[in-house]
């Protein structure tokens, strides 16, 4: 069993395999499940991300009323106008916004590796997909070689906001995301765990601050940022950019911060954004109190 | 290790909006009801720290009440499990309490009925995977993600000993297992979690072992 980052790509290289491959032999040795078994399952979470994707693109709106309609906001202007970042970072930003926005609105998405950060692999996977037309068994080692790169994340620090702010989630989830981009982007094992420490190095110290405790404000466009973010660290990556900080570190950084961030600003609702004069309003307003 | 899989990062497939206060806090629900083997009649739920500040706006309310009902975390019915509660006779309390606790995400859930109780603490760990810390007093470490059983027996020797010759007759592998007692001679409860979900006739057997008070399992 892989501990680290640095166990992970070592196993990738010896065995002349990719990350995914690594994640699939494991699975099943440690599960006693056949290869097909596991490979239904991770196509019925594809299948659940597909879906939730379609469902955000036709528009909803959280019970709150405070988020929902932007990921048809973005598509639309994709349509209508050239946007500056290029159409497959908005893409993305449009996919992984409205994974969330479908969350917000208790809908069903897979959390990968949490729900408030559930939009940041299948947005950034399901816009990669329009220019590297992966085949589906593709996409599927996708969510295996994102969930390997969590796994280690997940067993030496933390994926939850309330453990170790955002930076555990979105900064996990993009991290993840961009790891997987470069695989299947035809990237090295190596170079996977470069994307994976330049995103994860960017998203150090972000805090978990939801406006009324609800995964809402900021949470959707936070996932904006983490696929965003994937898909700029995965093309630095191939383009031969390394991490100088190696990705095992970085998961250290991340964990030793978290430890030092301070309750209110990890999924309490109670410091940053959440404790704005516009976030106390927006909370007085939707649960009738004073706050 | 924590977590032993790849599906405890990709997934679990639920409703929104947070695995860990909502998928997490149907798993531990859902735990409750399976040790307790049947539906409560009432609960009284304690949440602490990020759970006792943010549980309206996460769902956490509905999500506790949800796993009580038996609802797995993808069920379409999860955000009305409140009412459904009320129509099945589930009378269900909450309250913010602002002792310290060892993790943010914890829940203490007391059940009952008229004849039977049970009080266990859980904690919600991340990514929808929980574990649950406390059963009816005793300390211990259990994740509701295994199939388990949970065997409240006299300290006496042998007991143990009686208990995994069954499940080796039976081929059922031991995953973790711990035992924990209040004093020396006196109650006793031991966690085993093992790979594949017991049958009732197991769970016979073992009951009527020596010393054997009472069993419950959780299936997964």
């Amino acid at each position: 069993m892989f501990r680290t980052i640095a166990e992970l790509v070592e196993m990738a290289e010896t065995k002349e395999m990719p990350i995914s491959e690594v994640m699939i032999l494991q699975e099943m040795d440690v599960k006693e499940r056949s290869r097909e078994d596991i490979f239904t399952e991770m196509e019925k979470n594809l299948q659940v991300m597909e879906n939730a994707i379609e469902r955000a693109l036709q528009g909803v709106q959280s019970v709150t009323g405070l988020t929902g309609g932007d990921a048809v906001l973005v598509q639309k202007y994709m349509q209508e106008k050239r946007p500056l970042s290029g159409p497959i970072l908005l893409d993305a930003v449009s996919k992984a916004m409205g994974t969330n926005e479908v969350n917000a609105a208790m809908g069903i998405i897979c959390a990968t590796p949490t729900a408030g950060s559930a939009g940041c692999v299948p947005g950034t996977l399901f816009a990669v997909k329009n220019q590297l037309n992966p085949t589906r068994e593709q996409m599927i080692r996708f969510l295996f070689t994102a969930g390997a790169f969590g796994f280690v994340v997940a067993n030496n620090a933390f994926i939850s906001g309330a453990a170790g702010g955002c930076q555990a989630e979105v900064g996990s989830a993009g991290a993840m995301a961009a790891a997987a981009t470069v695989e299947m982007a035809g990237g090295t094992a190596q170079q996977s765990a470069d994307a994976f420490a330049i995103t994860l190095k960017n998203m150090l110290g972000l805090v978990c601050d939801p406006v009324a405790g609800l995964v809402e404000v900021p949470c959707v466009k936070r996932n904006a940022l983490g696929s965003s973010q994937a898909i700029v660290s995965a093309d630095l990556a191939l383009a031969g950019v390394t991490s100088r900080i190696p990705a095992d570190e970085v998961i250290g950084a991340m964990y030793r911060i978290g430890r030092q961030m301070p309750p209110s600003l990890r999924e309490t609702g109670e410091g940053g954004l959440a404790d704005t004069p516009t976030g106390r309003l927006l909370k007085e307003k939707i649960f009738g109190v004073s706050v | 290790m924590k977590y032993n899989s790849v599906f405890d990062i990709i997934g679990p497939v639920m409703i929104g909006p947070s695995s860990s206060h909502t998928a997490g806090a149907a798993r531990i629900g859902l735990a409750a009801r399976n040790l307790f083997g049947k539906q409560p009649r009432w609960a009284k739920i304690y949440l602490y720290e990020s759970f006792a500040k943010t549980y309206k706006g996460h769902g956490t309310d509905f999500a506790l009440a949800g796993g009580l009902l038996g609802f797995a975390t993808d069920d379409l019915r999860m955000s009305k499990a409140l009412d459904i509660a009320k129509e099945n006779g589930l009378e269900i309390e909450f309250i913010e309490d602002n002792s310290r606790v060892d993790h943010p995400n914890t829940a203490r859930i007391l059940i009952g009925d008229g004849n039977d109780k049970l009080e266990l603490t859980g904690i919600s760990i991340g990514g929808g995977k929980v574990e649950i810390t406390e059963l009816n007093g005793f300390q211990l470490r259990l994740s509701g993600n295994h199939p388990a059983i949970l065997i409240m027996h006299n300290d006496r020797f042998g007991t143990i000993a009686s208990v995994t010759e069954i499940l080796a007759k039976h081929e059922i592998n031991i995953g973790h297992m711990e035992v924990n007692r209040k004093d020396v001679g006196k109650e006793a409860l031991m966690v085993i979690e093992v790979d594949q979900n017991v049958s009732d006739d197991i769970l016979e057997e073992l009951q009527s072992r020596e010393h054997i008070i009472q069993i419950s399992k959780i299936e997964s």
